[in-house]
């Protein structure tokens, strides 16, 4: 059905720097499409602040401010008020890096969080910083190669959607490239939604920083779904919901092991099994922890309804 | 209106006069009254402004840029560490060209902590882009905070004001204030100058731009802050006729006609830099004083005329500028040498972290001052 609706025009315009089989690239053109050209984007350092392509044009057919690292969701909440009082109401859009969103940007987000501003704040997960040359960020998984951990990561990701539904936010969801029509459904939803800062998240496969040929972003993305590495989910006013093809995955059998995602990816190359059989397990008791979740969602649904 | 009113009650009444779209701020001693008495005005519909209350200084700054960048006339107030914490963004906002206008309270940078004044925060902007200017009364608060937003909104300028005044002598102390009548005579009217971003006409704003690009965006704003002191001067000149009150020139020659000494400072040790001049002249000493009010961009040609003639120049920072001349002293050098004037040029560094400077103080300078050679010094009191 939804592919039917998905607009054709094109906001992220022909010319863009992106890399080859950038997964944040091809999530930008779904999440812009989906929200329509009365949206400005503000952006922090990140790799789309080269992606724009170089002053005095731009790549983007909406409007964009540029910011430093730690300030988009701060700029963000003064725009959409000015906006609000200026009475040119738009979406105002954060479009940050892993690294912008879960640790510089992360006190930020927070406030702007808690202060309840009509935001969409959308953060794009390459799991590491990217822009600078694949450096370890807050958001690396455990194992994973960057070229500040060389012998892999011995922490482990923020969970930020989490972190953002312990702020009580109205709206938090989980985005993959590989399923447009579930990225436009949930970007309508945030859009439609009026008051309180919306936080999606995506992951996004990087090529270059993951090492992997680019042909297989949107496969990688799909596989780190069904192998219920990356969850896709939201919480609406506080019940949690699984959405797209991570609906069907609560039972174990339907998730494809994780070694399917991992050797794809340079980044894990140098795993050894034990590794592998720790992610897996982390992987599916955080799949435990969702069936709690869910049930405790019903049981709260239930009593409203 | 004359009202009784601290430093700090004087820019929220310009605040609330000004009538800003959206002003965004953190608390900090010594600048937390201004949008406390803000949030009343708010509170109390005298003005209608969102008040985005941020988590700091650094979103404060970074919420008053994506409000200016569609077109809002904004407003924040900080001191010392606070400033220091959204430096970045600082620069920021001159770079996008955006009319922010600041209060800065002046205080001291730890360590050691200290809450009293010191215009070593202050000096760091110098070099950003604003329009900076320094008042020493409660009544030059209000007033060149008006102003700061006259300058700032120009269509030639749109480049951020910020207005300083010393923590707790100008900040907390209470003092008569004009108010000007109606405001609206003396500023831009609102939308008069052409935001940065709209969606109907999708432009990006900070894009990456390479050496020859970067280079051309600092000339160009280099140009307009160039045109500074004659926009300032424009809407100065207006106020003047609202209000009889002149500061066009960007700083005030008191006594200096036929002085051989002149004292040049900025904020409230000017009121007893004043009084001293006036002692010092009925002892028959040949001395005036010369105040700063715009300190970038920095009345180089205006210092250097007044300063003609002059034997001595005795320069009073309320900053140690470590390793080097403090940045006041080195503009009035900088002055002099452009023009071609050489006098002896002392200056003391008085006044650090709001240790108290009395005129009994500066008559003690200006004894020592004769006496010592050209250079920096350090007063630690009589």
């Amino acid at each position: 059905m939804a592919h039917r609706v998905f607009p054709r025009e094109e906001y992220l315009l022909k010319g863009h720097v992106a890399c080859p089989g950038c997964g944040a690239a091809i999530m930008l053109r779904h999440v812009l499409k989906a929200l329509g050209p009365n949206t400005y984007l503000v952006i922090p350092a990140c790799c789309t602040s080269v992606i724009a392509g170089p002053h005095p044009r731009s790549a983007f057919g909406v409007p964009v401010l540029h910011i430093a690292f730690a300030a988009s969701a701060a700029a963000a909440s003064g725009m959409v008020e000015a906006l609000d009082k200026l009475g040119k109401p738009a979406n105002v859009v954060v479009w940050a890096g892993d690294g912008g969103t879960v640790d510089i940007g992360l006190q930020a987000l927070s406030g702007a969080a808690e202060r309840g501003h009509n935001i969409i704040y959308i953060c794009y997960d390459n799991e590491a910083y990217m822009n600078t040359g694949i450096q370890k960020s807050g958001s690396t998984p455990y194992g994973a190669w960057t070229t500040t951990t060389p012998s892999g990561n011995p922490g482990f990701k923020k969970d930020l959607p989490g972190i953002m539904v312990s702020h009580r936010v109205p709206y938090v969801a989980t985005l993959s490239p590989a399923y447009p029509n579930d990225t436009f459904a949930r970007l309508r939803k945030a859009a439609s939604m009026r008051g309180g800062l919306k936080y999606l998240h995506a992951l996004t496969p990087c090529p270059p920083g993951w090492r992997y040929d680019p042909s297989l972003t949107v496969e990688i993305a799909r596989l780190a779904v069904e192998t219920g590495m990356w969850v896709l989910y939201e919480v609406e006013n506080g019940v949690f919901r699984l959405t797209g093809p991570s609906k069907a995955l609560l039972d174990k059998s339907k998730r494809k092991p994780v070694t399917e995602y991992l050797k794809l990816q340079g980044r894990f190359r140098h795993l050894s099994s034990e590794d592998v059989e720790r992610i897996q397990k982390m992987v599916d008791e955080n799949w435990e922890r969702i069936a709690e979740m869910l049930k405790e969602s019903s049981e709260h649904s239930g009593k409203q309804g | 209106m004359r009202l009784l009113l601290t430093g700090n009650y004087a820019a929220a009444y310009a605040v609330r006069d000004a009538q800003p779209d959206v002003i965004s701020a953190y608390p900090i001693t010594p600048q937390t009254p201004i949008i406390e008495k803000l949030a009343e005005f708010i509170d109390s519909g005298e003005l209608k402004a969102k008040f985005v209350r941020v988590e700091s200084e650094h979103s404060a700054m970074a919420a008053l840029i994506g409000a200016a960048s569609v077109g809002a006339r904004t407003y924040t107030a900080t001191s010392s560490q606070g400033l220091l914490y959204m430096y970045e963004v600082v620069w920021w906002a001159a770079g996008a060209r955006l009319p922010i206008v600041m209060g800065l309270v002046t205080r001291a940078l730890g360590p050691p902590w200290n809450i009293w004044s010191d215009h070593a925060d202050f000096y760091t902007v110098r070099d950003s882009g604003w329009t900076m200017l320094f008042a020493s009364s409660a009544q030059e608060v209000y007033d060149l905070t008006l102003i700061a937003y006259c300058v700032a909104e120009h269509r030639d300028i749109l480049l951020p004001a910020l207005v300083a005044w010393d923590a707790f002598e100008i900040s907390h102390t209470y003092e008569p204030v004009e108010l000007v009548g109606d405001a609206a005579q003396l500023l831009p009217p609102k939308g008069a100058w052409t935001p940065p971003l709209a969606a109907e006409d999708p432009a990006s704003l900070g894009n990456l731009a390479y050496p020859e690009e970067y280079a051309e965006t600092r000339r160009i704003m280099a140009e307009a802050a160039r045109k500074i002191p004659l926009v300032f001067a424009e809407a100065a000149g207006r106020f003047r006729e609202l209000t009889g009150r002149d500061y066009s020139r960007g700083y005030e020659c008191y006594r200096c006609e036929d002085a051989e000494t002149v004292f040049i400072a900025m904020g409230s040790i000017y009121g007893e830099v004043r009084l001293a001049v006036d002692a010092l002249r009925a002892r028959g000493a040949p001395v005036g004083a010369l105040k700063v009010w715009l300190y970038r961009p920095f009345p180089y040609r205006g210092v250097a005329e007044a300063l003609e003639d002059k034997k001595t120049a005795i320069v009073l920072s309320r900053t140690a500028s470590l390793g080097a001349m403090g940045p006041l002293a080195a503009d009035v050098a900088t002055a002099l040498a452009l023009n071609g004037h050489s006098l002896k040029l002392v200056e003391f560094s008085a006044g650090v972290g709001g240790v108290d400077v009395t005129m009994d103080d500066v008559l003690a300078m200006y004894k020592a001052a004769l006496e010592k050679e050209a250079g920096t010094y350090f007063w630690r009191g009589r």
